[in-house]
């Protein structure tokens, strides 16, 4: 402490001290907005699945909430009974499911199941009463997409929550649209087809399988897409550009400007030197 | 540790309370002789060369200093020449015609000429602040009324000037040129002119018609109710038509939401005696609502189908889309109008009239 205390009087602490509150907004801000998670493979085809093995899993993990036979559990847990494979593939392959805990919304986690789980799971949900189908590879290829259709299709019902960029955006209560930067072609065509949480549903009578194909290419063409503007900043738009110029930029600007204008200290009479 | 301090009561080697950039209270200037430094922090200070203001220009140690200070702003400036010789090059050699040499251009002008102003805006910092002598010079302004003579002598010359011109003794010139410049001042209230046509009625209407088709933007199918059938949906429908009309879909843009039998409850609502929202307008728990927020206009289309919130981007305003659309937090002062709908004789979705209100921000003859 005697190390702060002989050098906080000077000049320099003052600055020392502002420069190190920025960076420490700085950080801080940079390990909220980083995308966590892991990547998925994406899924392999469908093979006929033991329906029995799915049961098992889903009663020693999922059924403490759903319930025995997915019937629900009213204010914790939906059923899931005509919910479909699709959303049991969504949930699980993005690790939102199993849920740690109640909340405004179910993050992106690693996951702990193999693939093969998946689908047994997601077989015996379907095998309760219907409803979509996990789709195949070939199904969410975007081999020959039309991605300019995508990108129209993804701009009037998607960017409003996803932002343009596929970046994420704030809902309200807490809610949030997760960004799609890590999403596999899968688990972006499920979500369309099942509106996981507070998403709406997408079907193939509105958007055709083709059009879903043409919006999966335009969410991962976008990817790799080069920021022309240089720093993507998140690729959020306004805000972060405005938080980068707000902490950053007039930070910078107020603490040079005190610097130019500091009075330097009184006149030293010369006789006590 | 200075008087004001201990006089407060906090002894102890804690900092005096000051704004950050103004100068700490000199504690031989307040009368203390006590020094809370010791004698390395000033060896420190006379050698850092912070606070020689004050001392004659020919002090050894003033000298010492602006040596110094002078070789920094010199390289300063070097530096500028060589970050200015920089952005030239970068210039003339970066090319700018595919997205990466764009990129890599912008990113060796932006950096090259940031580094060659700010160098040459450091040096001058420190030369002003290191080399120049640092006293008030007081200016003194002089009177702004002229003194008599100066004011005679000009009022005579203008007089003359005038007689010479013989503006007033020919009034033909006169009249003319005053006529010749009367339409260049008339111009800039003309030019008012480009802020029209006035909108006359064309804000109470959109393109919708009865019989017109709800299209899927962007795929422009039309579409049944079957085809809609999955609670939760949502989804952007232009008006058949007018599909790439960005004027009309600025007003007629709209979007389709489907509900859970039952969850769909919409009040019959009156305006001024004109049914705004009604279960009526309504199809199989379809409801179709104004894209257009009623607040400042952003398209609003946030749907969270959980909790049936239309959310405005923009401002926050949040609507139910459950009861009407009605507000239920924000700015927006009134619900999205409600779109009536039918479906025709081939069992697609159209539209039973116009919307009966005008959408989108409230205008001063709205009523």
């Amino acid at each position: 402490m005697s190390w702060i205390n002989a050098r906080r009087r000077r000049p320099v602490a003052g600055y020392a001290a502002l420069l190190l509150g920025l960076v420490v907004v700085a950080l801080l801000y940079g390990s909220l907005t980083r995308q966590g998670g892991t990547a998925q493979a994406s899924a392999p085809p469908a093979s006929q699945q033991d329906i029995t093995a799915g049961k098992e899993l889903f009663e020693a993990n999922c059924a403490t909430c759903h319930g025995f036979g997915a019937v629900g559990n009213p204010g914790l847990a939906p059923s899931l009974i005509g919910a479909g494979a699709a959303a049991v593939y969504f949930q699980m392959s993005t690790g939102r499911m199993p849920a740690k805990e109640v909340g405004a919304e179910n993050e992106r986690k690693p996951v702990t199941f193999t693939e093969q789980q998946i689908y047994e799971i997601a077989d015996y949900v379907a095998s309760l009463g219907g409803g979509p189908a996990i789709p195949t590879a070939e199904q969410v290829s975007t081999e020959g997409a039309n991605t300019a259709l995508g990108s129209q299709l993804f701009n009037a019902n998607c960017a409003q929550c996803h932002g343009f960029a596929g970046a994420g955006g704030a809902l309200t209560y807490g809610k949030d649209a997760p960004p799609l930067t890590e999403s596999t072609p899968t688990q972006i065509y499920t979500a369309m087809l099942t509106g996981p949480e507070a998403m709406p549903v997408f079907s193939d009578g509105v958007l055709s399988p083709q059009a879903k194909r043409d919006i999966i290419a335009y969410i991962t063409q976008t990817r790799v897409e080069p920021n022309p503007g240089g720093f993507s900043l998140g690729r959020i738009g306004p805000v972060t550009e405005g938080l980068v110029i707000w902490f950053g930029g007039l930070g910078f600007l107020v603490l040079i400007a005190m610097w130019i204008t500091a009075k330097r200290r009184d006149p030293r009479p010369t006789g006590t030197e | 540790m200075s008087d004001m301090e201990e006089t407060e009561g906090h002894p102890g080697p804690a900092a005096p309370h000051r704004v950050i950039g103004t100068p700490p209270p000199s504690p031989r200037l307040l009368g203390s002789t006590t020094l809370a430094e010791g004698g390395d922090g000033e060896a420190a200070e006379a050698e850092g060369g912070m606070h020689l203001h004050g001392l004659p220009q020919d002090d050894p140690r003033v000298i010492v200093h602006a040596n110094r200070v002078e070789k920094i702003v010199a390289a300063c400036f070097i530096f500028a020449f060589i970050a200015g010789c920089g952005f030239i090059a970068a210039y003339i050699g970066l090319g700018v015609h595919t997205v990466d040499k764009t990129l890599r251009s912008n990113l060796a002008l932006g950096t090259s000429l940031g580094l060659a102003l700010a160098a040459l805006g450091l040096g001058a910092l420190l030369w002003v602040r290191h080399l120049m002598p640092d006293v008030e010079i007081v200016e003194e302004r002089h009177e702004l009324r002229s003194d008599p003579k100066e004011r005679l002598a000009f009022e005579e010359e203008f007089k003359e000037g005038a007689a010479q011109s013989q503006f007033v003794k020919r009034p033909l010139v006169r009249r003319t040129l005053m006529l010749g410049m009367l339409p260049l001042l008339a111009a800039p209230i003309v030019l008012l002119r480009d802020l029209g046509p006035l909108p006359g009625t064309s804000l109470r209407y959109t393109v919708w018609s009865p019989g017109r088709r709800l299209l899927v933007a962007g795929t422009n199918q039309p579409l049944t109710p079957a085809e809609f059938s999955a609670p939760g949906s949502m989804i952007t429908i232009v008006p058949e038509g007018f599909t790439d009309d960005a004027d009309a879909l600025t007003k007629a843009a709209v979007i389709l939401i489907k509900f859970r039998p039952g969850e769909l409850d919409i009040p019959t609502m009156t305006q001024g005696g004109t049914l705004i929202g009604t279960m009526n307008w309504t199809v199989d728990n379809i409801v179709a609502y104004s894209k257009i927020c009623t607040h400042v206009g952003c398209p609003v289309a946030l749907y969270e189908e959980n909790t049936h919130h239309i959310l405005c981007p923009c401002h926050q305003s949040t609507f139910n889309a459950a009861t009407g659309a009605t507000v239920i937090f924000g700015p927006a002062p009134r619900p999205l109008p409600q779109l009536p709908m039918t479906v025709d004789a081939e069992g697609y979705l159209v539209a039973r009239s116009d919307f009966t209100q005008p959408v989108g921000p409230s205008f001063w003859e709205r009523g």
